[in-house]
Formats: C-alpha cells, structure tokens, sequence
C-alpha cells in the first residue's frame, strides 16, 4: 500500500501541473456554446420550413387555379370527368384520378397487407434463426429498389403474363399490373414494420400462452398479433401512403386515361400520374392544365398527410403500451 | 379431477415417515405411498448445447403438496420446472435424459402432445403477464383453446376461477375492462386464475412473488397454501422465508444436483447435509 | 385474508373449475394441429412467394439487359439509335446529384439530429419539430419534385428564368446563376428535401444507442454540451449515422419523379461541367426508354436497370462494410 505521505505529494504536485496550464476564455466558451446551439436550431428550423413552404405553395397555386374563370371548385371535388386537354371543353372534376389511385392502391393493399403480415409473423414467430438471418436482408433488398424498376417489371412482365395468361382484355396499360408491381414494392415496407411491432411483444405474453398449451397457431393469432395490433395498423398505414404517393410505377404501367372504373383490366390514371403528364411538358407552363396540378398536389398531399398522421399515432400508441 | 377423494392428512406431519433420512447427496427421500406421487423423476439430465445443467435428479413430487425448489441462481431449479411442462423446448440446444413422468405419463418422450400436456400442467411466471386484453378474456383465453363452452359455463368457469384466485371480490364489477389496469398482485392473481380455468392438475410457479410488494407477496402466499388442497404446485423461489412458509416439501438443489429434499420442517430445521444447512440459514447463496 | 377462493371449492354446489372444463366439449385435438400445420404452410409459402418475385424480377432484368452491357454502355451518350446509346450522361448526372444531395442533406440531417437528441429539452418545440419530421416522411417524393421547381429550380418566380442573374464563369466548377434552373445543383437540393427525414430519424437513432451513462461522465468533467457531443456522442455513433446516410442516399439514387418535375431534359449529350448543367439521373433515362414502344429500348431500360442496380449494390456493400467495422471495433 502506498503510504499517506506519496499521495499527499502527488496531488499536490498534480494540482501544481495543472495551474500551469492556461485557463480558456469562459466568454469565448459561451460564445462557441451559443454560436453552434443556433446553428443546430437552424437545421431542425428547416425542416418546419420545408412544411411550410410547400403548404404556401400548393395553396397559392391551387388559389390561382380556382381563380380562373373556367375552373369551379364545386366541379372540382364533385365531378367525375377529368378531361383537362382533349376537346373544346375541358372538364375538372377530380374523381376519376382519385379513383383511378384508389383502384390501383386498393389492388396493392389486397396483395401486400395480408401477404406482408403473414410473412411478419413467420419471420418473428416461426422462422429458425438461420431463415431469418438470410431473409432479411433479402426484404431490405426489396425495400432498396427503386419504384421505376417496380414500373419497368410491371410493363415487361406483369402485364404480358396477365395478357397471355389470365385474360386477353388486359392492355399495355392497365391497373392490375400496376397495382400489382405497388403492392410488390410496399410489401417489404409491411413486412418489416409488422416484424419489429410482432418482436417488440413481450416474451413472457407468449410464455404464458404456451404454458397453457396454446399452439403455435393459437399463440401467434389470438396472443402476439392482437397485442401488436396498433403497430400493425401502422405499417399498413404507412405502406398505403406510399402506394398513393407512389409515382414511377402507375405512370409507366397504368396509363394515362382517367376513368372511372372498378375493372383492373382497364387504363387508369392516377393523381400523380398526372402530374407526371403535365410536368413532362405536354402542357404550355403557367396555363389553366399546369395549375391544376398544383389542385391535383393538393389534394394528394392533404390525403397522404392525413394517412401519415394516423399511422404515427398508431405507432406511438403501440410505443407507449410496450414502454 | 384432481380433488383428492379423502381428506389431506394433517399438514404438519411428515409425509415419509417410513424411510430414515440418508445423508448422501442426490438421495432423493421417496415419497411413502406411491399412489400419492404426481411428479416422479428419476436420474433426469440436461443440458444447454455441451452445459449440463442438471446431473442425475432423482426426486419424487408428492399430490396436492406444496413442493419448494430452493437454491442458488443457475443451480438448475428453473430448468428442472420447466421440464415437467416442457417450456425448455423452444430454447435452442435444449434436451434432457433420464425418466420425468406426471401420475406416471412419460414427460420427455417425443411422441408427447405438449398441447396436451400444458392444459394438464398450469404455469404462473416470474413477473406478471397478462395479455392485452380483458380481465374476462384473459381467464377464458386457455378455455376457449381447448374445449367449446355454452356462454353460462364459461361464465361460470371464470368466476370460479377468479375465485379460487381470490380475486372475485376485486374485479367483478370490471371484468370487461383491460387486464393491464390492475395493480401487480392483482395481475399475479389473474394469471394464477388464467392457469386454473384450463383445469389442470399441476401448478409449477416460478418465483411468483418476485416482482411484488411484500403486501401482495403475503396474499399470494396464502392463496398458494388454500389451491394445496386441489392441486399440485411446484413453486421455485429464492426466498427461504416463502419456501418455509408455504411449502410441505422443500428440494435443495445445487450446481445442477438435488442436494436435498425432505419435509420442509426438517430441511429448515434439521439438514441432513452441511451445504443445505449453510444455504437455509444464509450463509451463502 | 382472501380466503373466499378455495373454499369454494369445498361447498358442493358449485362446480370446480375443473369440473366445468371437464363437463365442456373438447375441440378436436386433431383439428388444431392441423390448423397450425396448415397457418405455418400459409406463412412459408407466401414468403417463399416473396422471395420467388425477387428472384423473377432480377432473372428477368437479367435476361433483357445483360446483352446490352458493354463497356461502349457505359461510355456512350443517349442516342435515337438504339444500338450505339449508353448511359454516360444519366450516370454522371446520378453521381453529380447524389454527392451535392449527400453534401446537403448530411450536415444538415446530423445536425437536426443533434439538436433533438442533444440540446433540446424534452419540450413541446421538440415534439413539433418531431411531429413535423415524421409527417414530411410521408410526403410524395413528386410533392418535393413541386417544392425544388418552385423553391430551387424557379426561386419563387422572383428572378427572370429567362435571363438569370449569373455570377463567375460558366467554365468554373462555382459558375452560379440565380434562379438556379434545372441544373444539378437544383437536383442534388430537391433529393436533399426527400431523404433529409430519413437522415434526421436514422442520425437520431444512432445517437440514442450512446449510453447516457459517458455523456453524464463527460458533462461532470465540466464539458460544455458541444464539447461532449463532438467528443464523445458523435464519435461514439459515426459509424451507425454513416450507415444511415448511405442508405439514404441509395434512396435518392434511385428516385426520379422529383426530377421528373424540375423539367430536366430529356435528351442530353452532355456530362455536367458546373453546378448549373443540364443532366438527367438513371432512373429517368430508365423511365424514358421504357416508355418507348419501340423494340430495342426495352432492352436498353433493362440494361440502364443493371447499372443502376450494381451502383447501388456498390453502396449497400459500402454501409454493410461500415456496420462490419463498427461491430468489431465495439466487439
């Protein structure tokens, strides 16, 4: 043991070394402190900016579309023909291209939903650790590649094989091999975001349901999935707002016809289809057709936004129930 | 089923007077009558992947008794529980040898339906864990999953069950309001419920008490002496104060042996073996 | 105390909860077994599914487009004549965006990051800004497209497009003009707005993995909360935000309808020189051949599709090699 009198010494001598060293400016310390808390501020103050640049956008762009003599915003949220560039008369009435993004979004959440969550819960319930180790990063794969390779597969081989193997009826263009190539592209997102809800189910819920001699079956469907339900929710939520946002794949492979119809062998147009048709230049800019996307946008963000926000609040209600 | 057809003997009498105690490590005392036996295990090892965690346990399991597993952490009473209901099954690298039987019924054997066997062993865990669901549906969840009930049975099931948890009076008025919203020895004694309404003969509780305050402690404890008439629980705890206060038998178990095991009154009071008596009277462990 | 419970039991009246389970119909033991044999079939053959539509989808792009790759692919400009175009300009103009994108989006996302999870007190400003970050997530990548022609490509209308404001000289990497018009610089910006959430929420998680236990150690060490994080936080998560960052920008790699809208031109024969070029990204050189009837230009989408793939590929490996790294260093 050293003795009293060493350490006594060499705190000392430490105190001493440590006067020696020349004392920072608590003023220059305090200025730093200041100077890079507000540039921080500034990056996150941005992303608020962002919001609210978009939102004056679409709003006064939207403004001056319902401003125009030829527009009405009555035939605009209740017509049901959208024909902004054919013919002598043109017609805005908004609900073809909403239905056209709802057929092609329903077909996508019919395929992905259910198949998403079934292969949720065999990678959290069922899958042997080493199946899991190779099938997700396959899943991640999927989630990277990007919507115009979805639209590019939907075009080349969804669309000839529903041709030549379920019916003659469907075209180059149509909202089954759309839809279809969406719900491809989503799947992953359901089935990673159901996954983590599934997994962040305590252990012990499923201990108590397989000591009472509940199977597999019964452990996964009555016990785990109801209590990740919000979480569920959530990911579904959040897949379908990319389904209606999603732009490459439905203008490649859905067409550019609005229409109002339930047949998926038929051309539909989306909503952001159509502002892929405008912005490519087959209308003259700042004329009656370009406005109406901005209507178009708004709409789009008003509806994706609504979705986005009921999704985070199933999430954090799931966060806070296993917090 | 499981209600014995005579009445218990009287608790403070040994329950195998017959044969002398024998101080050799992993002697396990047999139970006097073998008819009185529900858990029987003979030479019983196991192991995680290449660690043995438990080494020759021989130890009978007496009917509508309260058997204590006692003994340090990791000395194998956790594992050697979750054998008789097969919980070890999912943990990888998991197996055991040797002979388990419940009232003579092979534990270990592969052409076992642990489906079937769980409804005939109940579990009640560490913390508690009720599902997110109502304090109705949790009590009728283990039901519904193997038999089909007329409404006003199954009614009649979870209040029995609530019951004999000794809830009942508590939770009657909000049986369809969520189970979270009950406070933790609330929550214990639901899942204490949970795991009577399958209707089992066996109730293995692993350290039930571990995450309660010393007030609901006490209630579970009391309830754990009153189910001793109806069924035959194995109850692990760390807690040599609980094992004496509630249980007939008590088993030492230490580094994957059964040191020990006897009437909890000789265990506590006059150990056959020096580790035994070292652990019981806290000198380490 | 509770002493209800078990006496029940004894009264002959009421039935014994094993009693009423006994007296109750069994469900047939077989049947569940068979159900839970049949729901794990359903399970795997839907993943199987999964997996099988990757594999048709990749062996598929295989098949059209690997005749097409050549070195002359590589290295040529777009052409009417299918068999003498490349991709040259669109994957200059990938690399061009995606390193202004990255230059953008990373200091600004990092920074978001650490102003949320480092200086901010746990205030309702704070759970705005949160808010806020989720719901642009959800936001159409089409709708930034509106933002970044307005904002970037136009500077909200407030300078002439048509004679713009320029300062130094168009040969000079900094050659600037105001409004920016759709040059990469509005591109790279634009890609910032989309994936800038993503950057903010992976740097965010990165920095929640840094036990809070060396941030205390170092502020009672008397360190300013700057000094802790660019000594201590930051270091400590680098690895994991670098790998946010590059997932991120594969993201960006890959969209083109916010590129789409800034009105790029569709045909460029021509790599970008300053910060105001003309380019076009892969995936919309990828749109426009598919779009294309004409036989040929499928082939040359799903060429265009392996390249962009092998890009990024190359930076998956990149994140994956950084997650390797950082294991072992932790390990």
């Amino acid at each position: 043991m050293p003795n009293v009198a060493e350490i006594s010494a060499a705190t000392s001598r430490a105190a001493a070394a440590n006067r020696r060293g020349t004392a920072r400016s608590r003023a220059a310390r305090i200025g730093t402190e200041r100077v890079i808390r507000g540039s921080l501020l500034a990056c996150a103050l941005l992303s608020i900016v962002t919001t609210f640049t978009i939102l004056v956008i679409l709003l006064v762009q939207s403004a001056s579309f319902f401003a125009m003599p030829q527009v009405s915003a009555w035939e605009f949220f209740t017509g049901t023909t959208w024909a902004p560039l054919l013919g002598e008369e043109k017609h805005f009435g908004i609900w073809p291209l909403i239905a056209g993004t709802l057929l092609v979004t329903s077909i996508a959440a019919a395929f992905a939903l259910p198949v998403g969550l079934l292969v949720a819960v065999y990678l959290s319930e069922y899958a042997p650790s080493r199946v899991r180790a190779i099938l997700k990063p396959i899943l991640e794969v999927l989630a990277g590649i990007p919507t115009v390779v979805y639209g590019f597969f939907a075009l080349a081989v969804i669309t000839p094989f529903l041709h030549d193997h379920v019916s003659e009826s469907f075209g180059t263009f149509n909202a089954l091999g759309a839809g279809l190539a969406v719900g491809i592209m989503i799947l992953p997102i359901v089935a990673s975001l159901s996954e983590d809800s599934l997994r962040a189910v305590p252990r012990s819920l499923r201990d108590a349901a397989f000591a009472m001699g509940g199977t597999r079956f019964d452990v996964s469907t009555k016990v785990v999935v109801p209590a990740a339900l919000s979480g569920i929710v959530a990911s579904w939520l959040l897949a379908i707002t990319r389904a209606i946002g999603e732009t490459m794949i439905v203008a490649l492979a859905a067409g550019g016809l609005a229409s109002m119809t339930l047949n998926p062998a038929h051309e539909v147009q989306t909503m952001t289809a159509y502002m892929v048709q405008i912005f490519t230049g087959d209308a003259p800019a700042y004329g009656i057709e370009y406005k109406s996307s901005f209507a178009v946008a708004t709409v789009l963000f008003v509806i994706t936004l609504a979705l986005t926000i009921v999704g985070n609040l199933f999430l954090r209600a799931f966060r806070e129930e296993y917090e | 089923m499981t209600t014995p057809p005579n009445a218990p003997p009287p608790r403070n009498i040994d329950i195998k007077p017959a044969t002398p105690v024998v101080a050799t490590a992993a002697a396990a005392a047999p139970v006097a009558d073998a008819q009185d036996v529900a858990i029987r295990a003979q030479g019983l090892d196991s192991w995680y992947g290449s660690v043995q965690a438990l080494k020759g346990i021989s130890l009978e399991i007496p009917k509508c008794r309260v058997t204590a597993l006692i003994g340090p952490s990791g000395c194998g009473k956790s594992t050697f529980l979750r054998w008789i209901n097969r919980m070890n099954d999912p943990i990888p690298g998991a197996r055991a040898s040797g002979i388990l039987t419940l009232h003579g019924d092979d534990l270990l054997g592969r052409a076992l339906d642990v489906v079937e066997l769980r409804r005939r062993v109940g579990m009640v865990f560490q913390k508690p864990n009720p599902f997110t669901k109502s304090i109705y549906d949790n009590v009728a969840f283990g039901p519904r999953l193997h038999r089909s009930f007329r409404r006003a049975d199954l009614d009649e099931l979870v209040e029995n069950s609530l019951r004999a948890a000794a809830l009942w009076d508590e939770v009657k008025d909000r049986l369809k309001s969520s189970a979270l919203g009950l406070s933790g020895g609330q929550q214990q004694r639901l899942c204490i419920a949970r795991a009577i309404a399958v209707g089992p003969e066996v109730l293995l509780m692993d350290e039930p008490c571990s995450a309660l305050d010393p007030k609901s402690t006490a209630s579970i404890e009391q309830l754990i002496r009153e189910l001793e008439t109806s069924y035959t629980i194995v109850i692990v705890t760390h807690n040599m104060q609980q094992a004496a206060r509630v249980s007939d038998r008590t088993a030492f178990f230490f580094e994957g042996t059964l040191v020990e095991c006897g009437s909890t009154d000789r265990i506590f009071t006059n150990p056959a073996n020096k580790q035994t008596e070292d652990y019981v009277s806290g000198r380490f462990g | 105390m509770h002493s209800l419970g078990a006496r029940a039991h004894s009264t002959t009246r009421t039935r014994t909860p094993g009693e009423i389970v006994a007296a109750a119909t069994p469900t047939s033991q077989v049947g569940r077994r068979v159900v839970d044999r049949a729901f794990l079939g359903v399970c795997i053959a839907f993943t199987a599914l999964a997996v099988l539509l990757l594999v048709i989808l990749l062996v598929s792009i295989w098949q059209d487009g690997h005749a097409r790759l050549s070195w002359q692919f590589l290295s040529a400009f777009a052409s009417r004549k299918t068999e003498e175009a490349g991709v040259r300009a669109p994957l200059w103009g990938s690399i061009w965006v995606c390193v202004i994108c990255a230059v953008a989006a990373l200091p600004i996302g990092v920074g978001t990051a650490i102003y949320l999870e480092e200086f901010s007190k746990r205030s309702r400003f704070r759970s705005f800004i949160q808010l806020n970050i989720a719901n642009l997530a959800g936001v159409p990548s089409i709708v930034y497209g509106i933002l970044g022609l307005t904002a970037f490509a136009r500077a909200f209308g407030t300078a002439n497009s048509e004679d713009p404001i320029a300062f130094g000289q168009p040969e000079s990497f900094f050659y600037l003009q105001l409004p920016f018009g759709h040059g990469v610089l509005a591109g790279g910006l634009t890609l910032m707005l989309v994936v800038l959430p993503i950057v903010i929420v992976s740097s965010q998680e990165a920095l929640r993995t840094v036990p809070g236990s060396l941030r205390t150690a170092a502020l009672a060490l008397g360190a300013t909360q700057w000094q802790t994080t660019w000594n201590i936080t930051l270091p400590a998560s680098i690895p994991m935000i670098m790998t946010g960052g590059i997932l991120a920008m594969s993201r960006a790699i890959g969209e083109a309808a916010p590129i789409l809208v800034l009105g790029v031109p569709l045909f460029i024969r021509s790599t970008p020189i300053n910060l105001m070029s003309d380019f076009t990204v892969l995936p919309l050189q990828i749109y426009n051949w598919s779009m294309r009837q004409q036989s040929g230009f499928h082939e040359l989408a799903a060429a265009g599709i392996i390249v962009l793939l092998a890009v990024l590929l190359t930076l998956n490996a990149l994140a994956v090699i950084i997650r390797h790294r950082l294991q072992r260093a932790n390990g």
